[in-house]
């Protein structure tokens, strides 16, 4: 029961209300001032100032919380479905020599390796059947299959390598790139990636090999790997140029 | 002279009003969200009904091709909201404010009595403080929402590290569909919120700036204690 009652006069209630109403309305003002503000701010990368370092900000808080013991549910082979929808075709050029393709990665030292698809698949084989998520907010079941990514770095000697910050990815024409930190790299659900529901990937899945990574948003699954390379800096992004979130985690 | 009576603290003024302009950039950002993927309908036997939504709204308010600026928005002044309501929530426990707005034992009959007044059906109100109890059913589950809004959207932004939270609401995709219908339900509440306040007055919307509300006159002469006083003067109290 609110019990504070007072016998005031006219003049009390005027100015008590007057001066609230004051701030109240510079209060309006404020946020519509500061609405104004932020809309002409300029960008970084594709996104207004202010909001890219919350973004930044919001990567340092979550990550955190990534952990390699959290793991992507998986579900049976019966569940994925036949239809994968192909949503971009960003760097999957026509002009594209399959025969020649090696995979290029250039180490720490400068050294670059040349790894062809038969030293690929002699490694082990991991399956994988998961939600896949696209940023545009559908998701799609999906069967896949190749190389954990933390067993290619074992096999070839990498492991200096990912303890850089990234690790960045390209198509053999350059047109889509990635980046993307080793933490999620080494996630035991990231895999190079050169098949699709139990037959080599279609062309425009990225043939003969493309990244699966399922702590991330579709935008970082780079199609046709040409080049991977390691940095400690961000290394460059097709969709972080465009406005979005550089760690894209999920 | 006239009498005056506290009604609303002055942290509860400022929550509420830091939490409208906040929600407003809320729901708008998670519109340009939404539009890149906006696949839900409300419809039988394949008729649609409504479908959200439709064209002609995302030309006229230039929602298309703006998911990255939406995302920058919504995944900023989130914090802003969680942490502003969960301020509000801390508020209402500490200072026993909560007495006033979480459901009593009387609630539901009181509420269906709420509802025949408003509707003319029978006169008169049960004795009541702040908050009738249709408003107590109200501002309570609003408060809930406002939780659900933050749990749905927590799962739906870190599915794999939150993958308890996105598994007990059901998956990634019944998520997204909660996620959905509490911002409908919340724009809903907001519409009738406006509504009541309109019928309220000024006396009422002022309270909510002012923090108090002036009492009619014979409230002064006669002397009558508070208690019958929300009694007679319901129109002024009761109504939001």
């Amino acid at each position: 029961m609110p019990s504070s009652e007072k016998i005031v006069s006219q003049s009390y209630i005027r100015n008590k209300t007057i001066f609230a109403f004051i701030i109240f309305i510079l209060f309006i003002a404020g946020c519509i001032a500061g609405w104004k503000w932020l809309q002409k701010q300029p960008t970084d990368q594709g996104a207004l100032k202010p909001l890219r370092a919350g973004l930044n900000y919001n990567e340092k808080i979550f990550s955190n919380i990534f952990s390699n013991n959290h793991l992507v549910k998986t579900y049976p082979v019966s569940q994925a479905v036949p239809k994968v929808r192909v949503n971009g075709d960003v760097g999957m050029g026509n002009n594209f020599d399959t025969a020649t393709w090696k995979l290029q990665v250039i180490k720490k030292t400068g050294d670059t390796l040349f790894i062809s698809m038969a030293q690929i698949k002699a490694l082990p084989k991991t399956d994988l059947v998961f939600d896949f998520k696209c940023i545009e907010g559908w998701s799609q079941v999906t069967h896949w299959a190749g190389v954990k990514f933390s067993d290619f770095v074992k096999h070839f000697g990498l492991d200096e390598d990912v303890k850089m910050n990234y690790t960045g990815l390209e198509t053999p024409d350059d047109e889509y790139y990635v980046g993307i930190d080793n933490k999620s790299m080494m996630h035991p659900q990231t895999i190079l990636c050169y098949e699709m529901n139990g037959a080599p990937l279609p062309m425009n899945q990225g043939y003969p090999l493309r990244l699966i990574i399922p702590v991330k948003y579709g935008i970082k699954h780079l199609k046709r790997i040409g080049t991977i390379y390691f940095s400690n800096t961000r290394p460059k992004d097709y969709w972080y140029e465009r406005g979005y979130d550089y760690y894209s985690g999920l | 002279m006239k009498k005056i009576v506290k009604k609303h603290p002055l942290a509860i003024r400022w929550l509420h009003w830091i939490n409208f302009p906040v929600l407003c950039v809320m729901v708008w950002s998670g519109l340009l969200i939404y539009w890149a993927n906006d696949i839900y309908k409300i419809g039988f036997n394949n008729k649609t009904v409504l479908k959200f939504f439709p064209d002609s709204f995302y030309k006229a308010l230039n929602i298309p091709f703006r998911l990255a600026e939406g995302m920058s928005l919504h995944f900023i002044f989130m914090w802003v909201f969680a942490i502003n309501g969960c301020i509000y929530f801390l508020y209402l426990l500490f200072s026993k404010e909560y007495k006033l707005i979480f459901p009593n034992k009387k609630v539901l009959k009181e509420s269906w009595q709420v509802i025949l007044h408003d509707l003319h059906i029978k006169r008169g109100l049960p004795p009541q403080i702040k908050y009738n109890a249709a408003q107590r059913l109200a501002y309570t589950g609003v408060i809930i929402l406002g939780f659900g809004m933050i749990a749905t959207g927590l799962a739906i932004y870190k599915p794999t590290q939150l993958y308890w939270l996105c598994a007990m609401l059901g998956g990634y995709e019944w998520a997204r569909i909660e996620h959905f219908s509490i911002t409908i339900l919340f724009t809903l509440f907001f519409a009738v919120h406006i509504i009541q306040v309109i019928i309220a007055g000024w006396n009422n919307f002022r309270s909510m700036i002012t923090g108090f509300e002036v009492l009619p006159d014979d409230a002064l002469k006669a002397g009558i204690s508070n208690e019958q006083l929300t009694q007679n003067t319901d129109t002024i109290i009761t109504n939001h």
